[in-house]
This record gives structure tokens, sequence and C-alpha cells, in this order.
């Protein structure tokens, strides 16, 4: 049984820890944050490019490295845990959708930009007053897209945008050159990373694959999220940890009071939860197995309550100083409610979820 | 990746399930109705013999001592197999998973020969007497004495919720040997006989019904000081490794436990309280995916410790994590699918349903599962200071003479 990570993905997985120890976290996160500009780290991006983190999973024939979603999922957690100002987990998440929908004239088209870092693609789903994939207000007609899609992650400095829209069959996704179309900044919770609004009024756009395309899009998006949740549930909890380490009161650690050590520790079963649900998931997109749903579904739902807990009890155990705007902890617990948002709620998962084992118990029965 | 054996424990396992496809048919299905003590140990016993003359007995053992001096991948494997099955192998699983390695680990080679054939075999049932009734988490302040009596030893003292004693043969036994320094460093182990002159069992009735477990009384018991396990005084280590055994053997799902396949049933056929299929309900769809991320998820975490194995690496105590959930999650999932249920969930006896009771007993089962092994409190601890590094309880009679200490 070999239920893990490859060597190859395990060492980009390092590799990208190390570059980002170096070059992202939470200092920099901290002068975005400051900077309020809705750009991103275009230095950090490139250096990105160069080493071919956007070229992972894009094809050997279309100027990429045809890495398996082992890579994506390793990039992504590297990403989450260190903040990164970059739009990776967004191409990443795009390259998906053009893996799966995207036709060879397509694929041709977008991937070689792509992979050198030169085109950023970003997936838009969500839209004012809508939480699930099912409900899409933006609709398409002949080949133009109508509608708003907000708060979208990344989108400033965006040149591409695949975006979810509702036509006859039902929502699908579609691809929209940004030169195209009214981008404009959003402020969101997270005051790191950059959110945008799109707005379609009869913007060109070109059809990406089918509804059931769209489906399988988002539950490989699911796994690739679950790995960035985890990524960033992963540091917070390490940063805790060490401060537990430190703080004094009471004559001693705070570590060594058990309701600070039982959070803790409950911290840390909850994202090895996740992380197993993940790691399922990783497996059946790479096996394309029939159980990709279920395991998807799992993985977004158990890397969202690891992620919730997490933060939450990340500023708890700071106590007073975990309020400040100084702490880091805010980032942590703002993060948290942008990867919540970031496709879909909880609840939507939890119910695609069991969906999905009732659809087994059927074909099993 | 890939969730497939491989080629060795690809064949290893094949020949395990024929192996039990012909020679466990019988214990396809559970039984009908429970086993009476006597009738459980004598098919436990016809079990075991069985096995161990198939070879799936001591499947990581030293040959020396009857074992297959196979790797922990074959004993899972094995154990996967079997647990298809509802064959009897409760009744050795504290002796072989958790004493006899203790035996040959720090025992005499006489000793080693004289005991772990006869365990293997399933001749000899063993117990393991740590527990009292003022030491359980706190198990290094146990009282039960032992005095040396020239090459003799005499054991006085309280024994307690010890598994299986009544139907055992041995047992192995912590003692304390020197009340004048701190409580970890006066301790020494012996195996004692269970059948021996001034050893009284006495069962306990669980609050589920059952008495699995049972207070041990000992009165000046004779130990011959051949039968000491490791130095004198140095009990506690000895101690660590029947409870490192102990956190590998315990964890996984108890075989009756329910899943979230058993919630889904239940909720395809009870009405909500608000009206239509439970199943339909958002609340209970929150549950059940609630039930499949701990259920399957610890499942999953198991086959990553498994793939660590099979590279030859050692599960860490990141282990710990799967008593915690496994235990917790049953008392919910059981809660809840009893609520769901609504009277009908509480009714038992000859008016209850046949699968409702197999969730009470889940319900009631699982309390003691909490605490069997390490409570939820003990195992927190445990991921908190070995995994996650943080300090340990602030312990005040550390380093104080176990007399002294208040
Ligand atoms: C079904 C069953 C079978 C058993 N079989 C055996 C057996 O075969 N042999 C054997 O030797 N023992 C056996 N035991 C005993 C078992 O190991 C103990 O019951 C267990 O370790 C808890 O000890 P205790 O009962 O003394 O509870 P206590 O240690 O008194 O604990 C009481 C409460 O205090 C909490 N607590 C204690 N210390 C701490 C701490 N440091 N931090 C936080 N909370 C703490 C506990 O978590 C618990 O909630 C069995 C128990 C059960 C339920």
């Amino acid at each position: 049984m070999n239920f893990d990570f490859s060597d190859d993905a395990k060492a980009l997985g390092e590799q990208a820890k190390k570059l980002f120890a170096d070059k992202a976290g939470t200092a920099p996160a901290r002068k975005a944050m400051a900077s309020g500009a809705p750009d991103f780290d275009a230095g950090l991006w490139a250096e990105i490019a160069n080493l071919g983190w956007t070229a992972a999973r894009v094809p050997e024939a279309h100027g990429g490295l045809g890495m398996s979603a082992e890579e994506s999922c390793q990039l992504a957690e590297a990403a989450g845990a260190a903040l990164a100002v970059v739009p990776l987990v967004s191409t990443l998440l795009a390259t998906e959708a053009l893996l799966i929908a995207g036709t060879e004239a397509q694929q041709a088209k977008y991937f070689p930009g792509i992979a050198d870092g030169s085109l950023i693609a970003v997936p838009a789903w969500n839209e004012p007053g809508a939480v699930t994939p099912a409900t899409v207000a933006t609709t398409a007609s002949g080949h133009t897209l109508t509608g708003s899609k907000a708060p979208v992650p990344d989108l400033p400095g965006a040149h591409l945008a695949i975006v979810a829209a509702a036509g006859p069959d039902g929502p699908s996704l579609w691809i929209v050159d940004l030169n195209d179309a009214l981008v404009e900044p959003v402020e969101t919770l997270d005051l790191v990373r950059r959110h945008g609004r799109l707005t379609l009024a009869n913007t060109p756009a070109e059809p990406l694959g089918d509804p059931a395309a769209y489906q399988a899009w988002l539950d490989r998006a699911a796994v690739i999220l679950a790995y960035e949740a985890i990524g960033t549930a992963s540091a917070a909890m390490d940063m805790t940890v060490e401060y537990a380490k430190t703080r004094i009161a009471f004559g001693q650690t705070i570590g060594r009071y058990q309701g600070v050590k039982h959070k803790c520790a409950d911290m840390f079963i909850k994202i090895e939860l996740a992380r197993a649900h993940a790691l399922h998931g990783v497996a059946m997109i790479g096996s394309d197995g029939a159980e990709l749903r279920q395991a998807a579904a799992a993985a977004r739902v158990a890397s969202l309550d690891a992620l919730s807990f997490t933060a939450e009890e990340t500023v708890q155990l700071h106590g007073g100083i975990g309020f400040t705007w100084e702490s880091d902890c805010q980032f942590y617990y703002r993060r948290a409610r942008a990867l919540t948002a970031s496709l879909a709620a909880r609840g939507w998962w939890a119910d695609r979820l069991v969906r999905a084992l009732e659809l087994r118990n059927r074909a099993a029965a | 990746m890939d969730f497939n054996d491989t080629p060795q424990e690809a064949e290893y396992r094949a020949k395990a399930r024929a192996w039990l496809e012909d020679n466990a048919a019988e214990y396809r299905e559970p039984p009908e109705t429970a086993w009476k003590l006597d009738e459980f140990i004598q098919r436990s016993k016809a079990w075991q013999a069985k096995k161990f003359a198939a070879g799936y007995t001591g499947i990581t053992w030293p040959k020396a001592f009857g074992g297959q001096g196979l790797g922990p991948m074959q004993s899972i494997i094995y154990g996967q197999e079997e647990s298809r099955f509802h064959a009897p192998s409760g009744l050795y699983s504290i002796g072989l998973g958790m004493c006899i390695p203790t035996v040959f680990t720090h025992g005499s080679a006489e000793i080693a020969e004289r005991y772990v054939p006869k365990a293997l075999v399933g001749d000899e049932v063993w117990c393991q007497l740590f527990s009292e009734p003022s030491a359980g988490s706190d198990l290094a302040g146990i009282r039960t004495r032992a005095v040396q009596d020239g090459d003799e030893w005499v054991i006085d003292g309280q024994k307690v919720w010890t598994s299986f004693a009544h139907a055992s043969d041995y047992g192995i036994v912590v003692t304390r040997t020197d009340p004048s320094v701190p409580k970890h460093k006066g301790l020494t182990m012996f195996i004692v006989d269970m059948k021996a002159p001034g050893v009284e069992v006495r069962g306990i009735k669980q609050m589920s019904g059952g008495s699995d477990f049972n207070e041990v009384f000992f009165t000046g018991v004779r130990v011959k000081d051949t039968h000491r396990l490791g130095d004198v005084g140095n009990g506690w280590k000895v101690a660590l490794t029947t409870l490192m055994h102990e956190r590998l053997a315990v964890g996984g799902k108890p075989r009756h436990a329910p899943g979230y396949e058993t919630l889904m049933k239940l909720a395809r056929g009870v009405e909500a309280p608000v009206g239509g299929p439970a199943i339909e309900a958002g609340d209970v769809r929150q549950r059940i995916a609630q039930s499949y991320i701990n259920d399957q998820g610890i499942k999953l975490t198991q086959m990553r410790a498994l793939s660590a194995l099979s590279r030859g690496q050692m599960p860490g105590p990141e282990q710990s994590i799967s008593k915690v959930v496994v235990a917790k999650t049953m008392q919910e999932m059981a809660s809840f699918a009893l609520d769901l249920a609504g009277g009908d969930g509480f009714v038992t006896g000859a008016d209850g349903d046949p699968e409702l009771a197999k969730l009470q007993g889940s319900y009631l089962g699982a309390a003691g599962l909490r605490i069997a092994g390490g409570t939820d409190e003990i195992l927190r601890n445990i991921i908190a200071e070995r995994v996650l590094g943080l300090p340990g309880d602030l312990r005040p009679d550390k380093d104080k003479p176990f007399n002294a200490a208040a």
C-alpha cells in the first residue's frame, strides 16, 4: 500500500515551503495589508513562474511539466501556509478547468501563457447573493455572459476569468478575457489576498465544457482548496503551539495547562482528519476513481472545520495580544473566512457528500 | 499513489483469505444471541488453536517462541481479513496484544520459553493487572506491594477493572517494591498465576450490563523471583512496553460499532421531527456528513500509517488520535441515532427493535471505550506533549518519595 504523496510531489512541496518561508509569510502579508494596493507580489510571482510552479499541471505538449494533481496540492498547501500574496492557487484551479473541459484549441491558446506565468487565469465563482453552485444568476446567451461575480479572489491583475454561468442545461464554465469586462477591487474581511468584482454585460465568452465538466471541476477544486485550508490551519496551529511554549501565566508556560493543551490537540486531530480526506481526494483525482465526489466533498468539509476551529482558537490562545492589530493572529482568522467563501458554503458540500453516499448506497443495493 | 497491496502483501492476503473462507465459515454472521461465558471461552480456545496450527498467531513474534517472524504489515493484513468474520478472538487481545510482548521483551529466556508458546496456542489466557482503585490514569500511583522473601516475593493489594481476570490463567502485575523513592522508581513487575492461593477475583457488573472486568485481591500471594519482568525498581519502564503495545492494539473501531451507513439507513426509515423522511432534513444530513468525516477519516488516517509501516517506518504517537475520535464518534452517532428513533430508541428487551438494540449496545459500550486504554483527556495530553511538544502537566508528587507524597 502506498497511500501517500509521491517523492517528487513531496520534494516540490518542500521546495515551495522553503521559498515561501523566505519570501512570503506574515511579514509580507502585513505589508500587503498596509499598502492596500489592489495587486499582488509581482516579484514573487515571477520567481514562482521561473521555478515552473505555474506550469506544474500544464501538459508538456503545451509548454508545461505535465505533473499530477499531487503537485498542485503540495503547492496549494505551501501557499496556504504562507498566506502568499500571489494568485497561485487560483491559477492551479483554472488549470484544472482547462484540463477537464478545454478543447485542444483552447488548451493550445491558453496553456503556454499560464505555464510561463504571463497569463493569469482565475476562477470566478461567487456571486452577490448566491451561496451554492446550483443558483447561478449569471446567464449565458449565445457566446456572451451577463451578470456580476464577486468577491473573486485574485481578480485584480488577472487576464482571464473562468466564469460559472447558467445556460439552458444548467450551470457550466466560460472563459472571459478580462480586457472585455469591468474589473473593480472589492474589500473583504481578508485584508491580504486581493479580491475583485467582475461585471459582465453581454460580455464575449467562450464555453468551457458542459455542465458535467463544471461539476467535475468543482470536485477537483475542492481537493486543491482543502490543501490550501490545511496549510493555513497548520501554520496557525504551529504558531499557537510555539506561543504556548513561551507565554507564562501563573508561574508556568500556558502550554502546561490542559485547557490550552487540549485545544492544541484538537487542532491537530481536526487537521489530521482533514489531511486523510484530502489525500483520499488526490488519490481519486489521480485514478479518476468513482469515489472522487464523496472524497472531495469530505475533504472540503473536514478542511473548513479544521480551519475555522484552528483560526478561532489561535486568537483565543494568544489572549489579548491575539486580538490586536499588531498580532499575526488576524491573518489566519480573516483568511479562514476567505477560504470558506472561496467555493460554495460548507453546508452545500456536506449535502453533496451525503448525496454521493446515497448514490453509492443505491448502486451497491 | 495507490491503495493496493505490494505483490508480497497481496499474496499473503490471498492465502489468509482463502484459509479464513475454509476455516471461519461458521463465523460469517454474528451469533444470534451472545455466547455465555463458558461457550465463549471454549470457542475462543478452539479458534485460537486453529489459527496457531495454520500460522496466523504471533505473526510478528520471533520464531524461537513459535511466532512467524513476519512484519507488522502481515499481521495487519491478517487482522483485516479476520475482521470480515465474527470469530471470537477478544479473549486473547490483551494477552497477545500487550502482556506476552512484555514477557518476551523483559523476561528471561526460560520464562519466555515456558509461557509464550502456550499463550500463542491459546492454552493459557492472560490479563493485565495495572489499574487500582486510586491509580488509573495516574498509573504510577499504584499501592499493591511486593516484598522479597528469599527467592520469592509476597504480593498484597488490590487491582481493579481487570478485563477477563475471571477467565485468565496468568497476569502481569505492577507492584510497589520500594515506597521510599519517587513513585515511578520503586515499581517492579511480575508474572502472577491467577490460580495461586491468595488471588481472589470478583466480577464487577458494568454499566453496559456485561461483566468483562473485575476486582482482583492479592493476599500473601507468592511469586518466584524468576517470574520478575525486568530489574527490581524498573517496573515503570517495563510497564511502558505494555502501554506502547496497548496504544497499537486499541484505537480501531469496534466491530459492532455503527458507521455512518447505519445512521443513513436509520434516517431513511424514520420521520424527521419537522415531518418528512429524516434523511432529507438538513440537520440530519449535517450529522451524517460529520459522522462520515470522523468515521472514514480514521480509516484513511490508519491507511496513511500503514503506508508508513509498509515502508518500514514506525507509526507515531499520532495514532492516539484514532481512539479519541473513534470512541467519541461512536458515542455521538449512537446517541443521535437513538434520538432519531424517538421512543423506540429507548425500548429494550422483547419489545425492542434488534437493529436499535445494536445502537443501544454501542451507546452503552462507547462510555467504556472512552476510558479504557487511556481516557480522552490522557490521550489529548499525549498528543499535545509527544506530538506537538508542549510541556508536561505539573506533577507535584513527581520527585517526592512515594510514601511522603500527599
Ligand atoms: C472497559 C474497561 C476495561 C479495562 N480493562 C483494564 C485492564 O484489563 N487492565 C487494567 O489494568 N485496567 C483496565 N481498565 C482501567 C483503565 O485503564 C482505567 O479506568 C483508565 O486508565 C482511567 O483510570 P481511572 O478509572 O482510575 O480514572 P481516573 O484516572 O480517576 O480519571 C477520572 C477522570 O479524570 C481525568 N483525569 C485523570 N488524570 C488526568 C489528567 N492528568 N489530565 C486530565 N484529566 C485527567 C480522566 O480523564 C477521567 O476523566 C479498564 C477500563 C475500562 C473502562
